[in-house]
């Protein structure tokens, strides 16, 4: 495919809102485009991995490249990069547009354009990308694409009058996205006789093959033999294999050029050296320049990641390595806790990541885990002068060695029916947010404005958000900086002994708040011993707030009927399993449970 | 199976106790969880023959496995009401048991309600071998009975504990129950005295558990607190010693000498075998526990098929019987005592469980005494599940 004539290729990517019908209208477009047979398509080919499918949302960028013959008789050659669509992967979102040279906007005709609508429009529409809209699941009786075409216009500013309106589910309107995309998304252009200069927007560990580096060719030609070098990482490698990608596998050729999308393989050992972002070119002959937006990706939420069973310790390990191979933005480093043992203090790209984080590592590497509450990076800044990067709330300075602390700020946007605009105000109030304006989208929808502290939505914020508007908000932000905050370290004491597992960061004035309220949890949590067990919160050594668990005082079984002992027996069983899960903390066992305590103080609302 | 003789003493000289269960009843009290009900006359006829066919079956099977006979050492016939059924019934069971085992001068034992007993029923019992009567009165306070949802009256329990002993029974237990809502220390003290002064041999005195699946447990009840609970349970220890009843089980007590054998065989791992529905177990290093629907039990016509719908039915190891051994006795005031474990398993108590027995000792929970029986303290009592799953 190496003389594919530029003008036939389109690379383009999907954006929408989460549940809006993205991956649907994927695999419409890769089925009608006739690569795959129905019976090769799996439910939703671009999504790969199990926890993908069944949180219908994509988790890491994948491609796809497939041939179309347009009405007029020509083949296009169309590589589908698909897109992550929650806003963890931002950054790898922003690179993947980069890949593409135009994108197909997908609005559901009946609940029209949502905050994360907005968020990836502008983001693709910032890497000067062409986009025409898609107004999708028009088979719904509450559909109204009318209503949907004009707001698309009106928000977004975006022609949008005779855009196909399409049912992907059940393949109505497909053939008019096919030659909109042939139409309406431009072709690449580049130099296949440049040196060489290509974006890598995604990559792969594979045992066999070592790194496979996703990359799109914006100028120059790459080839088996070609030593590359990675102009941000500076690492170097030759090509052992080019290629492009087939429906879920990997398809050899010779050589790819400017305008193309594809992948190659170096024998590369670490997906460290093959960052997102980052430019390939010919160590030989290399680009005056590397491609911009570069950055280096950084981990936004940390927690501390335990194995239940404290001999498992090797295998949390091993399992950290080999994920590791395959997620440069998973970081770890050992950590020591007096109520946990070893184990290790993990960064995320946010709260999403940890989660499918965890949750590979329980169900891929079979390990059972205890997490401690996740939080964001605080700069504190110290007298001397030094400032450092505070991911675990242990590790504090003495007050007196802190001159002041910074806290990570967002710019968060909130689309909501008005009805719910007073209860979504209050919710950010309640977070420490700052109102920064409000716009009416039409008469029954308005986008709030809001910068909120990181760590006051790293918990619940979402399922806050959606109870308190009965799922009519949606939420997307970004990033802003840190901010200068009072900020204490709130400590818990279980039988008067501090449990360091249990500490976090939280503002000086919610700090009661969360102490009382963490209290109360635990004492649910915390199951009666012999003797009775104060629950203390405390800063900076005062105490804040206390509940007491009573000592136990009966736990017997009367009656034992007829010489029923199994089913004594399976009591006792039950009790003994429960004691298993515990931690011993001085002379107390807290369960693994309460270590997540934090997570959900706000249950009672 | 023949490591299975590692956990028992042999087959030489092999005792059993016999558990009949008739799961029969006038109306079902409001806390009750056991497997019973109101049933009919014809379904009572029927149960009767199924269980007859049962005990055919279970010696049948038995008797191929060794000639040997089993001495029996007790029988209790437990429900329900086992007197709602005529008392010829009840010979019918256990004329069948002793075509079956050695009678030994066994402990036959029935309950029976208040009110249930017709006149000359006693001396049928008598006549059929039946030496034990328990009666179940729970109260002498009327109210208190009327939350139980019980159909008799403490005159009731009167009546028929004279007519027990005119007939000639010598050995009778009462049943009381503590903890029922809206009991006071002065009620429950009033209980105690009244039926402690009655002329008994031996009382039981559960605490009221609300089980799941009771009508009970849907009712908004003021039961006491674990305190009161804990506060009753002392004071019943203390008053029924003032008559001279000893505690010997943790809800269990008697006049020396009248510790009720069937019960006592529970918590020492005799073996036993349990007929009629939700019956349990013991045989060999087997326990299982019989289907607790009488539908499947009349239904059933091969004893395989009854053997299938039998429930938790599983095979005990070296280290079960063992947990079991030290769990079951402790409940018992007596405790486990280290020469008994010793020459059933070759072992000390220390040996396999001297962390959990300094564990309980260092908590006061269990004592140990010179010849390393281990026990329950009053305070261990109280938490016995929480010692007992450290056996586990």
């Amino acid at each position: 495919m190496s003389n594919t004539d530029q003008s036939k290729i389109r690379n383009f990517c999907i954006v929408a809102h989460i549940d809006h019908g993205k991956s649907t209208l994927a695999d419409r477009i890769i089925e009608r485009t006739g690569l795959l047979t129905s019976r090769e398509m799996q439910a939703q080919v671009l999504d790969n991995m199990d926890l993908e499918r069944e949180r219908g949302i994509t988790i890491k960028s994948q491609a796809v490249r497939t041939i179309y013959k347009a009405k007029n008789g020509e083949e296009y050659v169309f590589n589908l990069i698909d897109t992550p669509g929650h806003v963890d992967f931002n950054y790898e979102v922003s690179r993947s547009l980069a890949a593409c040279d135009g994108a197909i906007l997908v609005v559901d005709a009946a609940q029209g354009i949502e905050a994360q609508t907005l968020a990836n429009v502008y983001l693709a529409l910032d890497h000067d990308l062409d986009v025409f809209p898609v107004i999708n699941k028009i088979d719904l009786p509450s559909a109204e694409p009318e209503r949907v075409i004009e707001e698309i216009e009106d928000v977004i500013g975006i022609e949008a009058q005779g855009c196909p309106l399409i049912s992907a589910k059940n393949g109505i309107g497909i053939d008019e996205v096919l030659e909109a995309i042939v139409e309406k998304i431009p072709a690449p252009k580049g130099d296949p006789d440049a040196p060489l200069k290509a974006l890598i927007f995604d990559s792969l560990y594979d045992s066999y093959k070592g790194v496979i580096v996703f990359m799109r060719l914006m100028e120059g030609t790459i080839k088996k033999g070609t030593k590359v070098l990675m102009m941000a990482t500076k690492a170097t490698a030759e090509v052992v294999e080019v290629g492009y990608f087939g429906a879920g596998r990997f398809i050899p050729c010779d050589e790819l050029s400017a305008g193309m999308v594809g992948y190659f393989t170096a024998s590369i050992k670490n997906v460290r050296d093959t960052a997102v972002g980052d430019t390939v070119t010919d160590a030989n002959n290399p680009c005056k320049e590397a491609l911009p937006g570069y950055k280096k990706v950084q981990s936004m939420v940390y927690c501390g990641v335990y194995p239940a069973d404290g001999a498992k310790y090797p295998d949390l390990r091993d399992a950290l390595e080999k994920l590791q191979l395959n997620d440069a933005s998973l970081h770890y480093e050992p950590e020591t806790s007096i109520a946990l043992g070893f184990g290790f203090r993990c960064g995320f790209l946010g709260l999403l990541h940890l989660e499918i984080v965890q949750e590979r590592l329980e169900r891929e590497y079979n390990l059972d885990l205890v997490t401690t509450a996740p939080g964001v990076i605080y700069k504190v800044h110290k007298t001397d002068g030094s400032v450092i990067d505070l991911t675990n709330p242990s590790n504090l300075p003495d007050p007196s060695e802190i001159e002041y602390m910074e806290e990570p700020i967002v710019s968060g946007e909130i689309m909501v029916t008005t009805d719910y605009i007073g209860s979504i105000m209050e919710l950010c109030q309640e977070r420490r947010g700052r109102y920064l304006g409000m716009e009416y989208m039409e008469q029954t929808r308005a986008l709030l404005k809001y910068e909120l502290p990181l760590n006051e939505i790293i918990y619940d914020f979402f399922d806050a958000l959606k109870s308190r508007s009965r799922g009519y908000a949606s939420f997307d932000y970004d990033l802003k900086g840190y901010e200068q905050s009072e900020l204490v370290k709130l400590d818990i004491l279980v039988n008067h002994e501090e449990v360091d597992a249990l500490s976090f960061i939280v503002h000086k004035d919610t700090a009661y708040e969360r102490g009382r309220k963490m209290c109360e949890k635990l004492k649910e949590e915390i199951p009666r011993h012999l003797f009775e067990i104060p629950i203390q919160a405390a800063v900076g050594g005062k105490i804040i707030a206390r509940e007491t668990v009573k000592a136990m005082r009966k736990d017997v079984l009367a009656k034992c009927y007829g010489g029923d002992i199994t089913r004594k027996k399976k009591l006792l069983e039950k009790q003994k399993e429960g004691k298993k899960r515990m931690r011993q903390v001085g002379n107390v066992e807290i369960p693994q449970e309460a270590f997540m305590s934090v997570l959900k103080l706000d249950d009672g609302k | 199976m023949m490591e299975s003789k590692l956990f028992y003493m042999g087959k030489e000289n092999r005792s059993l106790e016999i558990y009949i269960h008739l799961p029969f009843c006038v109306r079902k009290c409001l806390y009750c969880d056991f497997v019973s009900g109101p049933y009919g006359t014809e379904v009572r006829k029927s149960y009767v023959n199924k269980l007859l066919w049962e005990i055919d079956s279970f010696f049948e099977e038995a008797t191929k496995e060794s000639a040997e006979k089993y001495t029996c050492t007790s029988v209790f016939f437990g429900g329900g009401t086992p007197s709602i059924l005529p008392s010829e019934e009840i010979d019918r069971i256990l004329c069948k048991l002793k075509g079956y085992l050695v009678f030994d001068s066994p402990e036959i034992t029935i309950e029976v309600n208040p009110g249930t007993v017709k006149p000359g029923v006693f001396e049928k019992y008598i006549e059929s071998g039946i030496n034990r009567v328990s009666i179940g009165v729970q109260s002498t306070d009327s109210e208190e009975l009327k939350t139980l949802g019980r159909i008799h009256t403490y005159g009731d329990f009167k009546e028929t504990l004279r007519s027990a002993k005119e007939a000639g029974f010598t050995n009778i237990s009462a049943d009381i129950m503590t903890a029922i809502p809206g009991q006071s220390a002065k009620s429950l003290e009033r209980t105690l005295r009244e039926i402690a002064a009655s002329n008994l041999t031996h009382i039981s005195a559960y605490s009221l558990i609300v089980e799941e699946g009771t009508p009970f447990y849907e009712m908004d009840l003021e039961l006491p607190s674990e305190e009161e609970e804990r506060r009753m349970y002392r004071m019943t220890g203390r008053i029924l010693s003032e008559y001279g009843f000893e505690q010997y089980e943790i809800s269990n007590y008697a006049l020396p000498g009248f510790e009720c054998r069937h019960n006592v065989g529970y918590w020492t791992r005799k073996e036993y075998a349990g007929f009629g529905i939700a019956a349990a177990s013991l045989i060999g290093n087997k326990r299982y526990t019989n289907t607790a629907s009488i539908d499947s039990y009349l239904g059933a016509d091969h004893y395989e098929t009854l053997k299938k719908l039998r429930t938790d039915s599983e095979e005990l190891t070296l280290k079960d019987c063992m947990a079991e051994t030290v769990i079951l006795g402790l409940r018992l005031n007596a405790g486990v005592s280290d020469g008994d474990f010793y020459s059933r398993y070759g072992k000390h108590l220390r040996d396999v469980y001297a962390k959990e027995i300094e564990k309980h000792k260092r908590e006061k929970l269990l004592t140990e005494s010179d010849d390393g029986r281990i026990m329950l303290t009053p305070r261990g009592r109280d938490l016995s599940n929480y010692v007992m799953a450290d056996f586990l």
